[in-house]
């Protein structure tokens, strides 16, 4: 049996790769995959402790963290189209007229 | 008897009167504003006609409470009216003498603008004058006392686009802030003392309780007496008045001279109880009544302008009033009132007839042998002028030989306070007569081109050029009469001659008992004012420090023997000295005019202190007003103001502003940097709760 802090070390492990693409990648679509990955990483945590503590609240949490994440991927693809059309950049920090 | 005398209805038929010129009177036509302003002005004296025919049968004092004003825990003020002998010559002298000023002005105001402003602001006065005189309170009263200020104020300023007009209206209403400070002191110790500003309730007290006494009362009266002061124009408060002649001439009548200054007089009358337990008020009294009455007559012997020498004229004679309030011979005081309220109203009105017909000229020296162009305003200003010299019968010698005896009868001082007070009567003569020569007689020392501007100004106005192309708006002219120097209009005329005719024999009711006569008024008025009998040792307290007398409360009854003698003695006297002033200003102005220019250089420094009038007005300038002016503008102004309040709220909104500036720096707009915080942040949370340092600094 893999005892439940190899999950959470992945599950660490995932969530700042998640993170440093977050702040380093520039390209609009790959920080977007980095929040994916950042969710994702939070569904193993869930799904792990679920596991371990024979409790299936968890496993119902993951299914709503993924249909937000599907809702947001939507909403935010459609986002992304309609700031290429005004842009016809995807760099972010090309995106920055949200400022004082 | 039971009657309602409906009393309230007096004051507030002047306040309708003022309510509908004000507020409708710019578009209304001139008749209406005329009748609206007399109907609001006759009304009170029919009223007060009435009570007059019926006032011996009424029980005395009438009071009449209307409803409660303030009920605050134990305090109540009401309003109330009441009426005794002395609100009846009060309310007589003002609605008779102002309903024959409102009638003048109709003549008088007829060409200038705002009409209709300043008959508002008459019937205003009127309202505040009758509330104050009909007041059964202290606190009423003070509603009174501050409305005529208001409407003094108003009236001074009428010609408010002419700075000296404006600024004299300002210095009227500051200075007379001061006395009404005395007022509210003076109640705030009656409220402490009494619980109640009631005049019945707290006069019955002192009246009850002999040894209430000293100290309280004292303060009390005095602080009153800085109030009457300050509206009365007495020293050191008297330097409004003179200035307040920037008023048309029918509000210097009435106000400045008739009614309003007097309203001292009467508070001090209607407090008597308080006055004669307090020696030491009555005193101040006397020697603040006899110092001005001396002071203001000098000055008024040297000025130019005929209502300057009118104005110190009233100050002169309002320091009568006070004396004989001083030595407790109120009714002596009270009579003074009301025959100066007629000669000096009518001096006044006559000025202003004679500036009227010199189309707005009031310098002295550019009149002159205006007796024949002008006979009927000459002949009721001769009255005038004779009443005010004390020529017996005439109304003036009545009343102010009843003061100057009185002072003579009391004890302590009281020879002084006469001899001053009779020299002061020699000096009224002069600067009476000097006036009355300067202006009816001699050659006309108009300049030759005076008529042509004059007759100039006349056609100006008769083509309606507006007010603001007159450098100097004023009683400039009226008219359509196309020459300089003219008679006034009848309408003004008609109360010349009813108050020539009231300086004659109103000071009949009141012919001394030495002279022959039975000093009726005196009687009439003494329930009111009579002094309530004081205990053997406080009379004797009172005698020894010589500023109280019940033997001159009560007149010729406890006066020392052989009084009749005096009295007729001391008549013969200040007839003698009136005629002497009268021979003086008969040979300095008449006979050999170029008497008064070579005193006036051999006694250069006197003539300049009275011209400068002592410099009082430069002297309050750099001891009083110019510390004010400078704490004011540099420490409350630049140092507190600007410096702390406003330094203060400024530190405030930059302090914001530059937090505000440097935190908004974070806001990048590049999402990245606000992820980058994010996590930043994230990360310390994380490692504050893992290495648990934070446990100790957050409260638990």
């Amino acid at each position: 049996m893999v005892p439940i802090s190899w999950y959470l070390v992945l599950s660490a492990i995932l969530f700042s790769i998640g993170v440093a693409a977050f702040l380093i990648k520039r390209n609009i679509i790959t920080v977007f995959m980095s929040i994916e990955l950042m969710l994702n990483a939070v569904n193993l945590t869930f799904v792990a402790f679920a596991h371990q503590w024979h409790q299936v609240s968890g496993q119902i949490f993951v299914f709503f963290v993924m249909v937000v994440a599907a809702a947001e991927a939507a909403v935010g693809l459609a986002i992304i189209i309609a700031v290429f059309r005004a842009r016809s950049t995807l760099n972010v920090d090309q995106i920055d007229l949200m400022k004082l | 008897m039971t009657t309602d005398l409906h009393l309230w209805i007096i004051p507030l038929v002047p306040l309708a009167g003022f309510l509908v010129n004000g507020l409708f009177g710019r578009k209304a036509p001139k008749p209406i504003v005329t009748a609206v302003a007399l109907i609001g002005a006759l009304i009170p004296m029919l009223m007060v006609s009435a009570i007059l025919f019926r006032f011996s049968s009424l029980t005395l004092p009438y009071i009449q409470h209307i409803g409660t004003w303030i009920s605050a825990g134990s305090f109540h003020a009401d309003f109330a009216f009441q009426l005794d002998q002395l609100t009846l010559v009060m309310l007589c002298v003002v609605t008779g003498v102002g309903f024959l000023i409102h009638v003048y002005s109709v003549g008088y105001m007829a060409e200038e603008d705002g009409y209709w402003r300043f008959f508002a602001y008459m019937n205003l006065f009127l309202f505040f004058m009758l509330t104050l005189v009909l007041a059964e309170n202290f606190l009423l009263m003070f509603v009174g006392w501050e409305g005529v200020g208001l409407a003094s104020y108003l009236l001074i300023g009428f010609y408010y686009t002419r700075d000296s007009a404006a600024n004299a209206g300002k210095k009227a209403f500051i200075v007379n802030r001061i006395g009404d400070f005395g007022f509210l002191l003076a109640m705030f110790l009656l409220i402490s003392h009494f619980g109640t500003l009631s005049f019945s309730i707290i006069f019955t007290q002192v009246t009850l309780h002999p040894a209430l006494e000293g100290g309280f009362l004292t303060a009390i009266a005095l602080f009153l007496v800085l109030g009457a002061v300050g509206k009365s124009a007495q020293i050191p408060l008297y330097v409004w008045l003179p200035d307040a002649m920037e008023g048309p001439t029918p509000v210097s009548a009435l106000i400045h001279a008739a009614t309003m200054v007097t309203a001292g007089v009467y508070m001090i009358a209607r407090t008597h109880v308080i006055f004669d337990r307090s020696p030491v008020a009555l005193a101040t009294v006397a020697i603040i009544g006899t110092a001005t009455a001396f002071f203001a007559a000098t000055v008024g012997m040297v000025q130019t302008d005929i209502k300057r020498v009118l104005a110190y004229s009233t100050v002169s004679q309002l320091g009568y009033m006070f004396l004989a309030c001083g030595v407790a011979a109120y009714t002596a005081g009270i009579f003074h009132l009301v025959t100066h309220a007629f000669f000096k109203a009518l001096l006044f009105l006559a000025a202003g007839a004679v500036i009227h017909s010199l189309s707005g000229e009031q310098d002295m020296r550019v009149m002159g042998g205006l007796r024949k162009k002008i006979p009927i305003t000459f002949w009721t200003m001769t009255a005038a002028v004779f009443a005010i010299s004390g020529f017996p019968p005439l109304a003036g010698f009545v009343s102010k030989d009843e003061i100057l005896y009185q002072a003579f009868i009391a004890p302590g001082p009281g020879k002084l306070l006469w001899a001053i007070g009779l020299l002061t009567a020699g000096l009224t003569s002069f600067y009476m007569f000097r006036l009355w020569y300067m202006t009816f007689f001699g050659e006309s020392r108009a300049l030759p081109h005076e008529e042509e501007i004059a007759a100039a100004v006349h056609a100006r106005r008769d083509t309606k050029i507006a007010l603001e192309d007159d450098p100097h708006p004023g009683h400039a002219a009226h008219g359509s009469h196309g020459h300089g120097i003219h008679e006034s209009p009848w309408i003004m005329l008609w109360p010349l001659i009813i108050l020539a005719i009231l300086s004659v024999i109103g000071g009949w009711m009141g012919w001394p008992e030495g002279l022959g006569g039975g000093n009726w008024f005196a009687h009439f008025l003494e329930p009111a004012v009579k002094a309530a009998h004081l205990p053997y040792e406080q009379a004797a307290v009172a005698l020894s420090t010589g500023a109280l007398s019940t033997g001159a409360i009560n007149g010729a009854n406890t006066a020392p023997a052989g009084s009749k003698q005096i009295e007729i003695i001391l008549a013969i006297i200040s007839t003698l000295v009136a005629l002497a002033g009268w021979y003086a200003a008969h040979l300095m102005y008449y006979s050999r005019p170029e008497l008064p220019d070579r005193m006036a250089s051999s006694l250069r420094a006197g003539y300049a202190t009275l011209k400068n009038k002592y410099w009082v007005d430069e002297i309050y300038g750099a001891v009083v007003v110019a510390p004010i002016l400078f704490i004011a503008r540099w420490v409350l102004n630049a140092l507190i103001d600007r410096g702390v309040i406003d330094g203060g709220t400024l530190a405030v909104g930059y302090t914001a502003q530059g937090f505000g500036a440097l935190v908004a720096r974070i806001q990048s707009g590049n999402i990245r940097s606000y992820a980058g915080w994010l996590a930043l942040f994230a990360a310390l949370v994380l490692g504050t709760m893992y290495f648990g340092w934070a446990v100790h600094w957050i409260p638990r």
